[in-house]
């Protein structure tokens, strides 16, 4: 039996499609034994996230709002979240694999003394319940098992679906639990708005690399693109490195993995640390002026052609 | 000032992954070894410290006898000295690494602790964090930019969102991202000066670490389904037509 307690993701009073995908997963384990999920929403209008998501068929929404933790620091979260665990009975921790999960899980399994599977892309295993989760940049699958009485594990959002909705509603609940910051804090969030999709969760992802060789010429090929196909930006390392773009838009190995519908990979390379942040995608198209690029090998269609004068014809036709 | 850096060796992130004869583990008959990427921005970023605060910078790694080359390698960068704790990568698990680290740590009381976010060869990012949470201290995961102020250190991270900054007292863990610096290469005095700094060794028994059970253990490893390559297309035109009418994605 499982008893498991997803950490929600969420911003601006709504929850992230990533809580989602971390209840599919959670619905999964549950399948396989029994049990079940509950949710903890933290900081900043917990109540109205937790309402969004009374149909999802969690039994109790956890809601914990209160001076130090509006926004996130590790210690307070960590303490939250034991505290959470308690109440709740849990032996099962979830939240996907995003910077949030990768600060915040490792800690929670350090105080509960659970050993962490890290980015897990699906179950395994018959009678006993095992994980299997990438290596060395996606070259290799691994099957493992956690040997302690519960277990913390981070989910690689691309890998599941979205959640759908159940109906009924889960009891929501607001615990009160002090937050001890250790004497850090947050000074500052340097973020880029962006009426465009969430490079996680977008449908289509076009992404640019160091042949588009400045940031001007970056954004003069990407932001149309992007427009005229509804889709997030994403890039190389290389391009984020070389300043033509901000880091959060690096996708592979190091940044962020997405499996969107449709990837178009423009002027990028194919490097193995890139493709094991986007092989998953379900098509995949590159642009490349290179006929020997790497990147041909994982695309599904290939176009040999200067980004610059391709993606401009590709636009005006779209 | 005392900095701290867990260094780890891991197969050259360029090489082709093979698997073993019996899928156990990876291939590592003539492989090539490396310093971790982010571990050579851990150390590169405790030179920078030291540079502009003084003290002295030690490394620490866990691992078999073989990897004295790489300790030697981050010596040649400009590490004072080294600690090596006896063990074996099939033996470890990221929880151990942080309790062998925790020990260390407790013996070498330093002011700051760097480590890569993430090995590239286990890809679990979650060391720097286990060793915060056992050493009761703040954490800095995924820096980009270190600034010491007196007893904090103000860190910017780098999140899904953007850049977050965080202070946080130490002596604390921070975890580098690769854009927190470029790592500097060894100069030949300096591999010459590296042969001479000491390294220290101890074994888990020394160190006083007796429970060595694997929180994850891995079963098996199986190499991925590869991804067919699909088609190449002449022109736009071609392009398109194929995302409307074959792939029906557009
Ligand atoms: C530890 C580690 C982690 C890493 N993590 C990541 C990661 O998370 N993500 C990532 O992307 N990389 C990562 N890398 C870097 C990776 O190895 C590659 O260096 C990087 O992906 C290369 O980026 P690129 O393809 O944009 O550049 P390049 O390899 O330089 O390729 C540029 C491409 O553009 C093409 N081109 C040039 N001009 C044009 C034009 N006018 N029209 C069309 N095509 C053109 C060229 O033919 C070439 O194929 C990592 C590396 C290491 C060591
Ligand atoms: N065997 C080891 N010896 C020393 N440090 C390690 C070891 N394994 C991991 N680390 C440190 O922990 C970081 C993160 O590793 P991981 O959590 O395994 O991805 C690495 O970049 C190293 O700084």
């Amino acid at each position: 039996m499982s008893t498991i307690l997803v950490i929600a993701e969420h911003q601006d009073g709504a929850p992230k499609k990533s809580t989602l995908q971390s209840i599919h997963f959670a619905r999964q384990l549950a399948g396989r034994t029994g049990g079940s999920i509950h949710l903890a929403v933290i900081g900043s209008a917990a109540a109205s996230v937790a309402a969004k998501l009374a149909g999802y068929g969690a039994q109790t929404i956890y809601t914990v709002e209160g001076a130090g933790l509006e926004k996130y620091l590790a210690q307070p979260y960590t303490g939250v979240v034991t505290g959470l665990i308690e109440a709740s009975g849990a032996n099962v921790v979830v939240a996907t694999s995003g910077t949030f999960g990768k600060d915040l899980l490792p800690r929670v399994a350090g105080a509960t003394g659970w050993g962490m599977v890290a980015d897990c892309t699906a179950l395994a295993g018959d009678s006993e319940v095992l994980y299997k989760r990438p290596m060395y940049a996606g070259n290799i699958l691994a099957t493992v098992r956690c040997t302690t009485p519960g277990a913390v594990i981070s989910v690689r959002a691309s890998e599941f679906d979205a959640a759908e909705e159940t109906g009924g509603a889960s009891a929501i609940q607001a615990v009160e639990l002090t937050a001890d910051a250790a004497g850090s804090s947050f000074v500052g969030f340097e973020g880029v708005e962006s009426e465009r999709p969430d490079l996680g969760e977008a449908e289509v992802v076009v992404a640019g690399g160091r042949g588009l060789k400045d940031g001007e010429n970056f954004f003069a090929v990407m932001n149309p693109m992007a427009d005229a196909l509804g889709a997030a930006i994403g890039a190389s390392r290389a391009a984020v490195d070389s300043g033509f773009c901000p880091n959060d838009m690096q996708v592979g190995q190091t940044g962020k993995v997405v499996a969107p519908g449709l990837y178009f990979a423009v002027a990028i390379s194919g490097a193995i640390q890139h493709l094991a942040g986007m092989k998953n995608s379900k098509c995949i198209v590159a642009i490349n002026k290179d006929p020997e690029a790497p990147i041909f090998q994982v695309s599904d269609y290939g176009l040999v052609a200067d980004a610059f004068k391709a993606v401009p014809e590709l636009i005006g036709k779209v | 000032m005392k900095i701290l850096v867990a260094i780890k060796r891991v197969i050259d992130p360029d090489a082709r992954i093979r698997l073993n004869a019996d899928s156990s583990g990876v291939e590592e008959e003539s492989v090539e070894y490396k310093v971790n990427p982010f571990c050579e921005n851990a150390i590169e970023e405790a030179l920078v410290l030291q540079g502009a605060h003084g003290g002295e910078v030690v490394l620490v790694t866990v691992g078999p006898e073989d990897v004295t080359q790489t300790i030697r390698s981050g010596l040649a960068m400009g590490a004072d000295r080294a600690i090596r704790i006896e063990g074996v990568d099939t033996e470890l698990d990221s929880d151990l690494v942080a309790r062998i680290l925790h020990k260390v740590v407790e013996r070498e009381s330093p002011n700051v602790i760097l480590l890569g976010k993430q090995a590239v060869d286990g890809d679990n990012n979650q060391v720097g964090q286990l060793l915060a949470q056992y050493m009761g201290a703040s954490q800095a995961c995924f820096a980009s930019e270190v600034v010491l102020e007196g007893e904090q250190a103000k860190v910017t991270r780098e999140v899904d969102g953007g850049l977050e900054t965080i202070s946080i007292p130490l002596p604390a863990v921070i975890t580098a991202d690769l854009r927190l610096n470029e790592p500097r290469y060894a100069s030949l005095p300096g591999i010459m000066k590296a042969k001479r700094k000491p390294i220290d060794v101890l074994t888990l028994d020394e160190l006083g670490v007796t429970d060595t059970a694997l929180k994850i253990e891995v079963l098996s490893l199986e190499l991925p389904p590869e991804r067919q390559a699909g088609s190449m297309v002449e022109s736009v035109d071609d392009l398109l037509d194929k995302l409307k009418n074959e792939a029906r994605v557009l």
